[in-house]
């Protein structure tokens, strides 16, 4: 039975009803406002808990057990493990052998190190993925081979879906680095450090059953309990949490691309002329090499000025320490740390705090905080000549990366994604975006090695740098450069089959992906 | 010639923006392709369509083709193929790609030569971006970076490089084999609107003459009117020693550079950071470039981590008069272009001085003073060309007339 479907305010056709639950489409930015209350979990008592806070359980498995797992519920985990994550496939090893079926896996973001959870996947284990997925198990999911639909949000989307009730989580498996029997959590100590627990926090306050799983059980009490043991319903210890050498990322190295690095120098000279880069701004940056590159000459150019940001929000690497310590940065906010310096300077520098995303990027609460950012730096797959920009699928709609904080930070007041024209020979700038993920009346600026284009709706930032030598282009030149130099692309042949859904930050539906005809 | 298999091009784990070619011509069968790359859902059908296209140009209608795609280019694409059909058919047709127009613009004699990017000649990731990183010249390499072996494809690539990249505004630079081996080089780049060829260990005023020559005859048969320079590479003892004859050889030459790792194996000594070694060969070579009229070059820097090392080695390069240097790795190129740019004490003088002949003609002297000294007519052109390059650097606006205050007072 074919599902209904309508065009959405961005122009694409998207289903109303999305794994049997109907859902609303895209109304444009702000557009829609939403009604209601909160979820709320179950009410507990403490009477149903030990007296001297001791919530140990012996075994995941029989934490599970305790907490009812069974057909068709929602699992939660995080990623501050990234790479080095031992647990989340864990959870659907023991699954499958408790011969449980059609549960929902709502990761905060997928990595390569969870590949094997295809095996359950296919087993029926698993009936979908409601999280981030690339590599083998974007290919999968890609080419139809999931049994439900996957929906992609953005970090703020997760946590808003997670406050509105659109996902109620059944059980959330927390690993945690540091605990203690009660169950308070941090993200510091131990071998498996990884710095903050942002991600977790909306978890741990909304499941229905939350277990902390950590490897480095401490006395009560824990500090800083990101995670409070109030939330907590049962502790396991295990030998290893993690990977410590794939927790800490490796993708904090500054480029060493010439040509990236061009593209570094270009967009700090364009921040720089055009008067947003000053004495008290605010900034992100990610950790790509791209970004860690501009992060330096951006400190340079703080530091010849003597000029100081006012606060950084991270993702926080080395480079974001570096200007903290080295007085050209105020506060680091940090929702996750991706390298060691990172993880050390949230334990011993007052000014690096931790801050959840709960309150930063959840577009239903009272503020957002990336909407009082100065300078965005984002990455993207394709923008095209709206500015619209895409971020899951690559250009030959395979399902590649999550969305990640991308949605909510184009809230920002300067958002700029520095890009290359083509990669290989595909064109970055196209005709019209693979994936919508991101409106084109969010983005800004678009910083190739070939040019920059300014979104015609800037024009307060184009009468800025009008005359400082900066090469500016439209983006219609940029996009017919890529093509005299690549050649016009084809368009991928798509299967009317849906794969995947991707949210809105206000949890709209903006755009599916379909299904790749092999 | 028939049953035969020929392979070009690269491929493995590390190559990108290349494709490696297989061909095997049959005798029936028709076309057969076999295409396996990186970019298959989006060129895939562009790709097989262009291939066609060639192996009928070559009137080939029997063949498998065997392509290992990691995303090239369609000039790379095109020179791959053609590279891997004239190992098998014995023919000087070319496939030529179409020309950008950008491409075909000349050079100028006297303009500035500070930094000039070594490409490797058969590395197509290594051109595409080559031209982003403002160096002055770019010299797509046939000699030392390219392996016997792979002579031949590179050339043709090289080529198509010429006809389809744009190096916005860089000048183009080929440099050639020794020998005869550099003469055959030169058909594939002369018609191809090169702007300089490089002349690698050269040591005697025939083997300018003789490129010289093969130069003139190409342009002649490809009607083209537009300069070709020459650039001698001074390598070897020998070479040091007919220096300024060398210079003086061809009108064409415009600028002499001295390559050290090769001298200094020459010598026989190890090649110093200090470069004692090398002192009496770079003050003749700057020497006799001056004497000849023409810009003289440093050799290149070649740690390309040792940024603020290379910075002292283009100070001290400068002092010795050298006025411009090689580059091995684009990051070079700024930092090369910083040190021989005019210092700003140097500008301020310049700016005086073209104020001052300014003002001269508005007064309807015919003699120029700043102060009370009397400026040489090569004076006011030398810092008027300090100026322009003050100007095109950034370091001076454009209407710098209006905007700097008279300093001739």
């Amino acid at each position: 039975m074919a599902i209904p479907t309508v065009i959405n305010a961005a122009g694409r056709e998207v289903p109303l009803e999305i794994n049997g639950k109907p859902v609303i489409p895209f109304m444009g930015v702000g557009k829609y406002k939403p009604g209601g209350n909160k979820y709320g979990p179950p009410i507990s008592s403490c009477s149903d808990f030990p007296d001297d806070g001791n919530k140990v359980v012996p075994t995941l498995e029989e934490a599970l057990l305790r907490c009812g797992i069974r057909d068709g519920m929602t699992i939660s985990t995080h990623h501050h493990l990234r790479d080095g994550d031992l647990i989340s496939n864990r959870i659907f090893e023991l699954a499958s052998v408790m011969g449980v079926k059609d549960l929902v896996w709502f990761p905060s973001a997928s990595f390569p190190c969870n590949d094997p959870v295809i095996k359950y996947l296919e087993d029926g284990t698993i009936n979908r993925i409601e999280g981030s997925m690339n590599g083998p198990l974007g290919k999968f999911v890609s080419e139809g081979k999931m049994k439900g639909t996957a929906v992609l949000r953005s970090h703020g989307g997760r946590v808003q879906a997670i406050q509105d009730g659109e996902v109620k989580i059944d059980i959330a498996v927390l690993v945690a680095p540091s605990a203690d029997s009660y169950g308070n959590a941090s993200g510091t100590g131990g071998k498996s450090a990884c710095g903050v627990l942002g991600y977790a926090k909306a978890d741990s306050i909304y499941a229905d059953k939350v277990i902390v799983v950590t490897d480095n059980l401490v006395d009560l009490p824990c500090l800083p309990a990101e995670i409070e043991g109030n939330y907590v319903d049962y502790v396991v210890v295990v030998d290893r949490i993690g990977v410590p050498e794939k927790i800490v990322s490796g993708t904090t190295q500054i480029t060493k691309s010439p040509d990236r690095l061009l593209i570094a120098e270009m967009t700090a000279s364009f921040l720089e002329k055009s008067g947003i880069l000053r004495d008290g701004v605010t900034m992100q940056a990610g950790a790509g090499g791209t970004s860690l590159a501009i992060a330096v000459f951006l400190h340079e150019i703080l530091k010849s000025k003597g000029w100081k940001a006012k606060f950084g929000f991270g993702g926080s690497t080395l480079y974001m320490v570096d200007m903290l310590e080295q007085g050209q940065m105020g506060y680091i906010l940090d929702a996750q740390a991706f390298d060691l310096d990172a993880v050390l300077s949230v334990s011993r520098n007052p000014n690096h705090i931790p801050y959840s995303v709960f309150n930063a990027y959840n577009y239903h609460s009272k503020g957002n905080l990336t909407s009082m950012m100065d300078i965005m730096i984002l990455g993207a797959t394709e923008v095209d000549l709206n500015f619209n920009g895409n971020v899951v699928t690559h250009s030959d709609g395979y399902l590649l990366h999550g969305i990640g904080g991308w949605q909510n930070c184009l809230h920002a007041r300067n958002v700029i994604l520095p890009l290359p024209l083509f990669r290989d020979r595909i064109p970055v700038i196209v005709d019209e975006v693979t994936t919508l993920c991101g409106p084109g009346e969010l983005i800004d600026v678009i910083i190739t090695e070939r040019g920059i284009a300014i979104n015609p709706k800037r024009t307060d930032l184009h009468e800025r740098v009008r005359n400082s030598g900066l090469p500016l282009r439209t983006i219609k030149e940029l996009k017919d450069e890529a093509e005299r130099i690549c050649g016009k692309p084809e368009k991928p042949v798509k299967d009317d089959k849906i794969v995947a859904a991707i949210k809105w930050v206000d949890g709209t539906i903006i755009d599916v992906v379909r299904k790749i005809k092999l | 010639m028939y049953n035969n298999i020929a392979i070009s091009g690269n491929s493995g784990p590390k190559v990108r923006s290349d494709c490696q070619m297989e061909l095997e011509l049959k005798d029936e069968g028709g076309i057969v392709i076999e295409l396996k790359s990186k970019v298959q859902v989006l060129y895939g059908e562009s790709i097989i369509n262009q291939c066609r296209e060639i192996l009928s140009f070559f009137g080939i209608t029997n063949a498998v083709l065997k392509i290992n795609d990691t995303g090239a280019l369609p000039f790379v694409i095109s020179a791959r193929l053609e590279a891997v059909i004239k190992q098998l058919v014995d023919t000087d047709t070319e496939f030529l790609p179409e020309i950008y127009k950008e491409n075909k613009l000349p050079s100028k004699r006297d303009r500035f030569r500070f930094s000039r990017l070594y490409i490797p000649g058969n590395t197509p990731s290594m051109m595409i971006n080559a031209g982003l990183h403002s160096a002055d010249g770019i010299i797509l390499d046939i000699e030392d970076s390219v392996a016997p072996e792979k002579k031949d494809e590179a050339r043709i690539l090289i080529r198509n490089a010429l006809r389809q990249i744009n190096f916005y505004g860089a000048e183009r630079m080929v440099r050639i084999n020794q020998g005869e081996r550099g003469l055959k080089d030169l058909e594939f780049v002369v018609p191809h609107y090169v702007n300089l060829i490089l002349i690698p260990k050269c040591e005697s005023v025939e083997e300018v003459k003789s490129i010289e020559a093969k130069i003139n005859e190409l342009k002649h048969i490809h009607r083209l009117d537009g300069d070709i320079f020459l650039m001698p590479i001074i390598e070897s003892a020998a070479g040091v020693e007919m220096s300024y004859d060398i210079a003086r050889s061809s009108d064409l030459i415009v600028a002499m550079a001295i390559g050290l790792e090769d001298l200094t194996a020459d010598l026989g000594v190890a090649r110093t950071k200090g470069g004692m070694e090398t002192q009496y060969a770079r003050t003749r070579i700057v020497n006799a470039a001056k004497a000849a009229g023409i810009q003289p070059i440093d050799s290149v820097f070649s740690d390309v981590s040792d940024m603020e090392a290379l910075r002292m080695n283009v100070l001290s390069s400068k002092a010795l008069g050298f006025e411009g240097m090689g580059c091995i790795h684009p990051r070079q190129v700024p930092v090369v272009r910083q040190g021989f740019a005019p210092q700003p004490e140097e500008i301020e003088k310049s700016l005086k001085i073209v104020m001052a002949y300014d003002q001269a003609r508005i007064n309807g002297l015919g003699v120029v003073a700043l102060g009370t000294k009397m400026i040489d007519q090569p004076v006011v052109v030398r810092a008027q060309r300090i100026v322009d390059l003050a100007i095109r650097l950034g370091l001076l606006p454009d209407d710098w007339k209006n905007s700097v205050p008279n300093k001739t007072e």
